[in-house]
């Protein structure tokens, strides 16, 4: 790490103890969605963080980014989604793909902290299939008319600003589809059911329902039909982020072992001095540093502007896996302890099983790992 | 109004630890951060900044290193920043001359802050020191400072007692922890402190008595053994014994 990043990494380090952390635990419990936390977090940059200074960013590399958001993701999961979603889906997504006017139009909102974005993909019938979904855009005049249902959309209830991809052509599948800018207000625009998850329980994940929502045709996102591209270069992006989300989890529960392990005595000796404790997290401390890497490869290239896609799913791939076996065996050092809600332990075991389903399910990343070995 | 912070470059006690067997305080590997009331002394210096506009010059000595630690400084609102590098251990008296000759160099300025001690040696000498040098007023221990256009009042915490001190400027003042909570810079201004510039100008160059009339001979960590008490029959009875340990061991009074 270069210094500038260890001096971020403190930063965010010390905000999240101040803020985060005291709020984690009912962020979970009831849902609870702090406001004005992600208020704060814009001051500081976090809800902007590689979108640049001229659009109200922060302006940071992609490894500082998984820097941040390992340690927002270490204390709370519900809220390393969230930022994830945000900085990455929909920020990340209308500045890689958005026109001048479309950047200048809704970044500055979006990364002060007085809004959030979301990204739709996601349908009844479509999750891993991108190619389909079934929510139409038609032209009518000097606009598009939207049709459809997305469901599972991360601050799908609170964006202000809504990525939604949909059909504009129905007959070529993947290369029929388009994304769209939809403001909140728009009518015909309404929000379903809010689902009810295992983890992750402060994030929001709604269900979004467009009936003859007329969109501006400036709004469209990128190139007409081309939409399958930019989503998927998006989700490539997500991918490492998703990854990032995962280590911190991951190291959450790790540092809460290493604690509890030096302190909880069994048979006269603390049992962090017996051999089964201690190859479960030198494991984890092990598995860790080798995600957190991947991670940072992955950040390293897209930042010098060199392929990452593979890279990407493989960061995720195996952060997502092996933080998903840390937080188990985390459970399995505290025991009943661990498996009791008053400790987090069992909060990191339920938020990572997302890392493993998001952005991507394991089995997706395989198919893209796969597919850049050339099979 | 123009402000000099002095701030000193420290091993982060926190994560240092003392080797059980020759009580030697192991500072190999244990990294270096700002001493932490130096940072209420540049929250300050923002805050009076904030106020009447002027200029943040952040003084330390150290190696070269000790740059990476300034850029927080400047991240989280000092203007510029002066290295007086060296790497060679000085004694109160040396820094303290070598602060005040950076500070005469620097040459306008109508307060110098300083914490009032490091976290790691925790002296107190230097801010005291430097205003002697100075010839110029020093108020020490101020929990609050309010600086007006021609004079500041500063409240001194003095353990049982506070006092209220004015002064004139240019007047030396060393703060407390409690006079502020030092600001969290945001990550566009860690972005910006990189273009911020940081001096460095060698010890030798400010002064040429460079040789320490204080030698630290040794350095060990103090052992702490607990008594291990336990009052455990009747409550009322052991209740009554735990406050008559705590008044013989002075914690109650």
């Amino acid at each position: 790490m270069t210094e500038e990043q260890k001096l971020f990494q403190k930063t965010v380090r010390k905000f999240c103890e101040k803020e985060i952390k005291p709020l984690a635990s009912k962020i979970d419990k009831e849902e609870y969605f702090p406001w004005d936390m992600y208020k704060k977090m814009g001051k500081l940059g976090l809800m902007g963080m590689t979108v640049p200074k001229k659009y109200g960013g922060a302006g940071i590399d992609k490894i500082c980014y998984m820097i941040a958001l390992e340690e927002i993701s270490r204390l709370c999961g519900s809220t390393g989604i969230t930022i994830e979603a945000h900085n990455t889906l929909g920020n990340g997504y209308i500045y890689e793909a958005g026109t001048e006017e479309q950047r200048k139009k809704y970044l500055p909102r979006l990364t002060g902290g007085e809004a959030f974005t979301a990204l739709a993909i996601t349908e009844p019938n479509a999750g891993s299939d991108v190619g389909g979904i079934q929510t139409t855009a038609v032209i009518d005049g000097d606009e598009w008319v939207l049709n459809g249902t997305k469901q599972f959309i991360t601050s799908g209830d609170i964006a202000e600003a809504i990525i939604v991809m949909a059909k504009t052509d129905k007959t070529k599948g993947t290369k029929g589809i388009s994304a769209f800018i939809l403001e909140k207000d728009t009518p015909g625009f309404k929000v379903g059911q809010l689902e009810d998850k295992l983890g992750l329980r402060g994030s929001k994940t709604a269900e979004l329902i467009f009936e003859d929502c007329h969109v501006p045709k400036e709004n469209i996102l990128g190139e007409k039909d081309k939409g399958f591209y930019g989503v998927m270069d998006t989700l490539d992006r997500g991918r490492t982020a998703v990854g990032a989300m995962s280590v911190g989890i991951a190291r959450g529960a790790l540092e809460d072992s290493i604690a509890y392990a030096k302190q909880r005595e069994q048979f006269g000796r603390p049992i962090g001095k017996f051999q089964a404790i201690q190859w479960m997290i030198a494991d984890m401390a092990t598995e860790i540093e080798a995600a957190r890497l991947l991670v940072y490869r992955a950040a390293y290239l897209e930042d010098n502007n060199m392929s990452f896609s593979k890279e990407a799913a493989i960061a995720k791939l195996f952060a997502s896996e092996i933080a998903m076996r840390a937080t188990r065996n985390a459970i399995q050092i505290h025991g009943g302890y661990g498996y009791m809600r008053d400790r987090p332990l069992e909060r990191y075991f339920r938020d990572i099983k997302l890392s493993q389903i998001g952005e991507g399910t394991s089995e997706i990343q395989r198919i893209v790992i796969a597919k850049r070995l050339g099979l | 109004m123009n402000i000099i912070v002095c701030a000193k470059q420290v091993v982060d006690v926190s994560e240092m630890k003392v080797d059980s067997k020759t009580k030697k305080p192991i500072l190999q590997g244990v990294p270096q951060k700002i001493s932490d009331i130096d940072k209420n002394a540049i929250e300050e210096a923002i805050k009076i900044k904030d106020k009447h506009g002027g200029k943040i010059t952040v003084v330390t000595v150290g190696p070269s290193d000790a740059k990476e630690r300034i850029k927080e400084l400047l991240a989280m609102g000092a203007d510029e920043g002066v290295l007086i590098s060296s790497t060679d251990k000085y004694d109160y008296r040396i820094v303290s001359s070598l602060l005040a000759e950076a500070i005469k160099k620097i040459g306008e300025y109508d307060i110098v802050l300083c914490g009032e001690a490091s976290i790691d040696m925790f002296s107190g000498q230097v801010g005291p020191r430097v205003a002697g040098l100075l010839n110029i007023p020093q108020i020490t221990y101020a929990q609050n400072i309010n600086a007006e256009k021609d004079k500041t009042v500063a409240m001194r915490n003095m353990g049982d007692k506070s006092v209220t001190t004015e002064s004139s400027y240019p007047v030396l003042i060393t703060v407390t922890k409690e006079i502020n909570e030092p600001r969290l810079p945001s990550l566009m201004q860690i972005l910006g402190a990189a273009n911020k510039p940081i001096n460095e100008w060698s010890a030798g160059s400010l002064t040429k008595e460079l040789q320490p009339k204080v030698e630290t001979i040794e350095l060990k960590g103090i052992p702490m053994q607990r008594k291990n008490i336990v009052y455990k029959d009747d409550v009322d009875d052991s209740v009554k014994k735990l406050v008559d340990s705590l008044a013989k061991e002075g914690v109650l009074r």
